[in-house]
């Protein structure tokens, strides 16, 4: 094998593994920004990867799946976030409670309505796709993928730069204060949770219609929680976040394509790699890393 | 982060103003048992619905449930055994809520426990009960140093302790995945068949806890007694000590009991380790009274049973034993459901759906309570700036 076919394998992997990561990140950036400790992103990919490939083979146009991928993480997200911010339930029993909920829910579906395979051909862009070594993995690749030069950069100037996103990252910091200051706080956590639930359905939906083209059992198992250490690693910076899935991603990219190329490593060390990492650039970048300081606590009005 | 029910009600109102603002204890039952029984109703439905679907009688969800998991003796025995560890680890997590520390780590405490309760019983050679006591006291240690470990992190770097745990959690589950699947390590020694996942030998039966009956006919491991004998002398403890006071003072303000002299860092640290010592133990029960053997899935989300069953009466410790049966009851059932042709994944729905039920609920009631205080707040405001207003401008 050619040195340019294995570097192109190992791209097409990295974004393969990062791409779904990279999506919900960005929402549960936004979501852990409000101060919400999201832990139902997996059921949101999940709800995202089923439905997706589900209403893509109803239908017969994978436009219609994307779209019914982020219809069912928004829906994942309404429950969690009317559970949690308007009535005070607490978040993880309504995250891990969804989480399972939404495997049951979609292995009972795909049970009744066993979806058939679908995906996005890749497409390549003229000129780029061409560069020898580089150019067919990273250009040459399902369109969905370059939605994410859109939203990356439109979520971090939502969330940084308009007064939204102030009122978001107050909410997060402090959300007696922003109460203070005639922001409904819940009302502004709940659309956080909803952004991050359409950003995770459609990761999931990308994860189904653009990477496996089938529908497989339990298949986001554990990306949620590496998704939540990658935004623990970026120090709750987008820009952190998007970093942190890209290594992730690379790393279990690396995990299946080093054994290929006759490099043995531990598996689990790989897999521990993640959680490792965001506990340690927590523990040494203690300064720059500051959770936001309401995260996971829930605001009710006349209580503090 | 205090809960609701214990705020005290709007106050600097006068005696009618007071009438106002409180409610009716009896109403108030009356409300929350209704609506308890129209969201448990409600989960029931969806579920028939469900069952209906795919074909099945929509009865037949819930005889499996009933047969599977108190209709025979058998099965009410396995049922207390799959209680067993909810209860601890639901335990250990209302302990480190008093104190204000969200612990949500359960499942990692619980497999590291399990895992060093593991290499006790298969690699020391001794007496039996020796053996045994040896492995649940070092589960014990495994769970409460993992916990320690998230604990140290907050003391050290002040890092949240809801995200050490849970980042925690997945370093746990690595850990076990790569002892089971070494053969330096639990792996078991015989060849096992190609493609099997790994797990560890079986216990030596003299390392057991004891079983009194077995499956036929009723029978339950002597955790039951341990997880009660705990249970209880934590109950008495909070209720009663020193301890259990300052807990509850670190808990409800942290600046305030520091100021009292209590040393609120080891307060909120030891709740923590307790925490993590009680899922050791629920783990090294489990492995030595049900399982005998460890795997990679060990867990098998006993951790957040415990976890969401402490979230779920958290408000009301003394639900802790019945709502962990019913979580008991879930899983025994559930397990059943395959063997009477009802799809087994239709558990993970119930349990879910069951969890929402019984959370919904208090929330619900909470909030409409917290809506029609500040709304008789309000009116009460603007009948004092009235009568304010109508005395002429106050000099």
């Amino acid at each position: 094998m050619s040195v340019s076919g294995d570097t192109s394998i190992i791209i097409s992997g990295i974004i393969a593994e990062s791409a779904p990561l990279l999506f919900a990140a960005t929402g549960e950036y936004t979501a852990e920004r409000a101060g919400t400790m999201n832990i139902s992103i997996t059921a949101m990919m999940l709800a995202g990867t089923y439905s997706g490939i589900a209403f893509a083979t109803l239908a017969g146009n994978l436009v219609v799946g994307l779209v019914a991928g982020v219809a069912a993480g928004l829906l994942v997200a309404a429950i969690h976030a009317n559970f949690s911010h308007r009535l005070a339930a607490n978040t993880f029993v309504v995250g891990l409670t969804l989480d399972a909920l939404v495997l049951g829910v979609t292995d009972y579906f795909s049970t009744a309505f066993k979806p058939g395979a679908a995906k996005f051909t890749p497409v390549s862009v003229p000129l780029l796709s061409r560069i020898p070594a580089l150019g067919t993995s990273l250009f040459e690749q399902p369109w969905p993928l370059y939605l994410l030069f859109l939203i990356v950069p439109a979520v971090w100037w939502i969330v940084q730069r308009t007064t939204w996103g102030l009122e978001v990252r107050a909410c997060g910091e402090n959300p007696g204060a922003a109460d203070a200051t005639g922001i409904r706080v819940n009302v502004r956590r709940r659309q956080a949770l909803y952004l991050c639930g359409v950003l995770s359905g459609l990761g999931g939906a990308f994860l189904s219609l653009c990477i496996v083209g089938t529908f497989n059992f339990d298949m986001t198992a554990g990306v949620g929680f590496v998704v939540i250490a990658a935004v623990i690693f970026g120090g709750w910076t987008l820009r952190g976040a998007v970093l942190g899935a890209l290594l992730f991603g690379s790393m279990s990219a690396m995990g299946l394509v080093l054994p290929a190329l006759g490099a043995s490593v531990n598996p689990q060390l790989l897999l521990a790699l993640p959680y490792l990492a965001a506990l340690l650039a927590m523990v040494f970048l203690a300064k720059s890393h500051r959770a936001p300081r309401a995260l996971a606590q829930p605001f009710s009005r006349g209580v503090s | 982060m205090s809960p609701l029910a214990t705020s005290p009600p709007v106050s600097g109102t006068g005696e009618g103003a007071a009438h106002d603002l409180l409610p009716s204890p009896k109403v108030e039952t009356a409300r929350m048992v209704g609506l308890y029984v129209v969201s448990v109703g409600v989960a029931l439905g969806v579920i028939a619905v469900l069952v209906l679907a795919v074909g099945h009688a929509p009865g037949s969800v819930f005889t499996a449930l009933y047969q599977g998991s108190v209709a025979t003796p058998g099965a009410l025995g396995r049922t207390l055994d799959d209680t067993i560890p909810v209860i601890l680890v639901a335990l250990g997590t209302l302990v480190a809520v008093r104190a204000g520390m969200f612990n949500i780590g359960q499942t990692g405490q619980l497999v590291f426990g399990a895992v060093c309760a593991a290499f006790i019983a298969l690699k020391v050679h001794g007496p039996g009960p020796l053996v045994l006591i040896l492995a649940l006291v070092c589960g014990l240690a495994g769970g409460a140093v993992w916990a320690g470990l998230a604990a140290l992190l907050y003391a050290w770097r002040r890092i949240n302790v809801v995200i050490s745990t849970l980042l925690l959690t997945y370093v746990a589950t690595q850990v076990l995945d790569y002892l089971v699947s070494s053969q330096r390590f639990l792996e078991e020694p015989s060849s096992s068949p190609i493609g099997a996942l790994p797990q560890s030998a079986i216990l030596p039966a003299n390392v057991d806890l004891p079983h009194p009956g077995a499956y036929p006919s009723f029978g339950v491991s002597l955790g039951i007694v341990i997880a009660l004998v705990i249970f209880g002398a934590f109950a008495v403890l909070m209720a009663r000590s020193p301890w259990g006071m300052r807990l509850r003072m670190v808990g409800a303000n942290p600046t305030a009991a520091r100021r009292f002299g209590i040393r609120v860092a080891a307060v909120a640290g030891g709740a923590l380790v307790i925490s993590g010592a009680l899922a050791g133990l629920a783990g090294s029960i489990m492995l030595t009274g049900e399982v005998y053997r460890i795997t990679g899935g060990f867990a098998n989300t006993f951790g957040n049973d415990g976890l969401l069953a402490a979230l779920v009466c958290r408000d009301r410790p003394g639900w802790l034993l019945p709502v962990s049966f019913v979580f008991g009851v879930i899983r025994s059932g559930g397990n059943y459901f395959l063997s009477t042709g009802v799809p087994d994944y239709l558990a993970l729905v119930l349990r879910g759906l069951l969890v929402l039920a019984l959370v919904f609920p208090p929330v619900y009631l909470e909030r409409r309570e917290w809506a029609r205080r500040l709304k008789a707040a309000r009116v009460l405001v603007l009948r004092g700036s009235r009568a304010v207003a109508e005395k002429g401008s106050v000099s």
